[in-house]
């Protein structure tokens, strides 16, 4: 049954109903709600999980890791400087193996400091081994999250749920929440790997340190795992579609929305994808071939799948709400990388929304008929 | 369910393969006949490697001795033995 | 006739710490009181790094190392999972850390294990000095002692700060239990870890231990400068319960002046030079005084 939420409240009911074994998390603008949320529950007597007041985001990132490595699910959430600060942790928890959920409120990185959405906190860790998954409605965000712990635990990988700070977590919307006995239909208890986490019955010692040697073949095994989830990734939302009658996207990876035959394809993740979806509908009324490809999996990369969305493209333009500063957009890289020999189109970056700046349909307009010109630098796109 | 294919855990103990004996330049000899039993050599040994052997010196004292494959020769069972039961000799070519 | 180790301890030999290193002999004891229903919480540090090189590792109870600054936030974590497990009445969490991991960059992390009151036993292995990166000065380096970052010169007299109390840091958080001893009384060790595990909530055991290469200091003096540093009241060996001084190890009624103790040490050769040298002896010489009346050490 559909019930208007809140985003938080949307994501503190799922993770209720996830059953998490330990939570603990700090704090920040603009996550408060779920851990706020989260605390209320378990004050209730609503909520079974052990829920940790942690002193900082890097203790509470620390408090789940011991927790995971003793074998249980746990789940914490942060935000841009929160997200930063447990930065160190988050390398740790990806390299040692622990699926660990966290959901990053997606919030602008300071100096100067910005309460603001943009996305720029979590595509700064890419390089951390964290799955990254981006939902564009707080419905897409609620099953992203059981979708997430199940891969998760599957691939022995922590998998990050993205949301758009404020954007998603602050506004209302009409969510189904999976009740718990639904979603242990998808999500079976967890079984941590033997031989990988604390057990007095069979003890062994984690995070040992790697010398020359050795430690180039760990991290190669966890590339192609983090490569490889792409089909786990596939396969568990074809599952989701079938339990809980919902699609996440087309295959969990991302979402095409009129690109059969469109010249023009946007390419961006997160809630913008909404506003894009308005402004293209308008177009094409207009008589204007343009499409969307939304990015929800963001790492893994689903590199096959979106080289043949944008194959037939003859403009690309790449909507990044983050920036490498002094190169381009994030995504507007990663698409390039794969046009190499694949793709004709002509890729600009975009870069739209840094510290809550206000994405509107204009702009919007106003990208499409910039990617139609010659021009191919990169743009921010203000006002 | 994942199965590593490089194992990122080390099993309990096993740094045991590690034989440290071969660090030291000078060895302890323990005087069966001196040594009291105290467990005072095992208390300092920062390898833990004194120990009671089990058998009765003519004193009817059960005597300690060390495992050389790991001594170091640090030196510290020799200095703290109460009774001087050990001497630290040149154990080196 | 060759002797063969049953090695029934907890922390197997094998491990590359400097012979005659003063913070092993205290940790296996420790680990060997705690006992095989232990998980253990490791800083980044010496005592890691000799006894976890992959594939091997010393321990032989399960054992995490995360990060150098967390093992308190981890324990945490352990502990409560077991709660969730059911386990946390059977099983001991043990987090433990060098004097860098305690003193300066886990700081914030212990002081929030210590504020929720959190059934774990933390111990911290004191050298003094950051060994492990090579002898730079901590929060616990005493005053005047020559480490990599207090060079003795004409424009210094080594450290210039005076050592951090996690003590009373300890006491400040309501800590029930909260000892010091040294690596000098292997006994008082085990007495202490027994008697803080009887405590439900933090315990906090503060562990002076000898670093042969961090002090200038012969391979076999771990133990009697473990003794000697508490017997002239340089490092008071003390235990508290529930904030009251119960119990704190005595002075001998003829005290050992302070320069017994910094001779032995090539840290603090420096200060037997010249007169500035004395000067800053008989400043050292009044931390003791001031300890053994503080701590009711005669």
């Amino acid at each position: 049954m559909k019930q208007i939420l809140e985003g938080s409240h949307a994501v503190a009911q799922i993770i209720n109903n996830c059953q998490p074994a330990v939570i603990s998390a700090y704090p920040i603008t603009p996550q408060t709600h779920i851990v706020e949320d989260l605390e209320r529950l378990k004050a209730e007597g609503r909520a079974d999980f052990e829920y940790v007041r942690a002193e900082s985001e890097f203790a509470a990132a620390s408090i789940v890791l011991g927790a995971s490595a003793t074998g249980v699910r746990t789940y914490t959430a942060t935000s841009s400087q929160g997200l930063l600060l447990m930065a160190e942790v988050l390398f740790n928890i990806a390299g040692m193996r622990l699926p660990v959920v966290l959901t990053c409120a997606n919030r602008a990185v300071s100096a100067p400091i910005s309460i603001w959405n943009d996305q720029q906190d979590a595509v700064t860790v890419r390089d951390s081994g964290w799955l990254q998954l981006y939902g564009e409605t707080n419905q897409e965000v609620t099953d992203l999250h059981v979708l997430g712990f199940k891969l998760a635990e599957s691939l022995q990988l922590p998998v990050m749920v993205n949301m758009d700070g404020f954007v998603l977590t602050h506004t209302y919307e009409p969510v189904e929440i999976p009740t718990s006995t639904m979603i242990k239909k998808y999500l079976p208890d967890y079984k941590p790997v033997k031989d990988n986490f604390l057990d007095i019955n069979n003890p062994c010692s984690l995070g040992t340190f790697a010398p020359p040697d050795q430690y180039m073949e760990i991290r190669q095994e966890l590339h192609d795992d983090v490569n490889n989830a792409k089909k786990e990734i596939i396969s568990l939302s074809t599952e989701f579609k079938k339990i809980f009658s919902r699609n996440i996207g087309d295959n969990g990876l991302i979402e095409s929305y009129k690109i059969k035959d469109a010249n023009i394809i946007l390419v961006a993740m997160g809630s913008v994808c909404g506003t894009i979806k308005e402004v293209i509908d308008s177009q094409r009324q207009k008589g204007k071939k343009v499409g969307l490809l939304k990015i929800i999996s963001f790492r893994p990369f689903a590199d096959q799948e979106v080289v043949t969305a944008l194959a037939k493209a003859k403009q690309v333009a790449v909507i990044d709400k983050s920036i490498s500063l002094g190169i381009e957009g994030i995504l507007a890289s990663e698409i390039k990388r794969l046009a190499y020999n694949k793709l004709k189109a002509k890729i600009q970056s975009f870069i739209v929304g840094l510290g809550g700046r206000d994405v509107s349909q204009k702009m919007i307009e106003q990208i499409i008929s910039q990617v139609a010109g010659k021009d191919n630098n990169l743009k921010f796109i203000n006002k | 369910m994942k199965k590593f294919k490089y194992i990122l855990t080390a099993k309990p103990g096993t740094t045991s393969e590690n034989k440290t004996g071969g660090w030291r330049a000078f060895r302890p000899e323990v005087d069966h006949e001196v040594c009291i039993g105290c467990d005072m050599c095992n208390k300092v040994c920062p390898e833990g490697i004194c120990f009671p052997t089990g058998q009765k010196n003519s004193k009817g004292r059960v005597f300690y001795d060390r495992d050389l494959e790991y001594c170091k020769g640090c030196g510290l069972c020799a200095k703290e033995c109460p009774v001087k039961a050990i001497k630290m000799i040149k154990d080196f070519k | 006739m060759k002797y063969k180790n049953p090695m029934p301890h907890l922390l197997n030999p094998g491990h590359t710490a400097c012979p005659g290193c003063g913070q092993l002999i205290a940790a296996r004891h420790v680990i060997n009181t705690c006992g095989k229903n232990t998980i253990i919480a490791n800083a980044t540090g010496c005592l890691e790094v000799t006894t976890s090189k992959h594939p091997t590792s010393s321990w032989k109870v399960p054992w995490i190392h995360s990060l150098f600054e967390n093992p308190a936030g981890v324990a945490t974590g352990i502990l409560t999972a077991l709660k969730k497990k059911g386990l946390d009445k059977k099983v001991n969490v043990l987090a433990q850390g060098g004097d860098g991991s305690t003193f300066d960059i886990g700081m914030g992390l212990i002081s929030g294990m210590w504020e929720r009151q959190d059934n774990i036993l933390y111990v911290c292995y004191d050298t003094e000095v950051y060994s492990n990166t090579g002898y730079q000065a901590s929060g616990a380096t005493p005053h005047t002692a020559f480490t990599r970052t207090s060079w003795p010169g004409a424009k210094s007299m080594g450290n210039d700060k005076f050592k951090k109390s996690m003590i009373e840091i300890a006491l400040a958080h309501k800590v029930p239990y909260v000892a010091s001893t040294t690596s000098g009384y292997p006994n008082d060790i085990i007495k202490k870890v027994k008697r803080a595990l009887e405590f439900t909530g933090p315990k906090f055991i503060h562990i002076l231990t000898p670093c042969i290469p961090g002090w200038g200091i012969k391979d076999d003096m771990a133990i009697e400068l473990g003794k000697l540093a508490q017997k002239t009241g340089f490092f008071p060996v003390v235990e508290y319960e529930n904030g009251e001084l119960i119990n704190s190890m005595k002075v001998p009624e003829k005290t050992p002046l302070v320069d017994e103790y910094l001779q032995h040490h090539v840290r603090f050769k420096h200060l037997f030079k010249d007169k500035k040298g004395k000067q800053e002896i008989k400043t050292l010489q009044e931390v003791c005084n001031k300890n053994i009346a503080k701590y009711n050490l005669k």
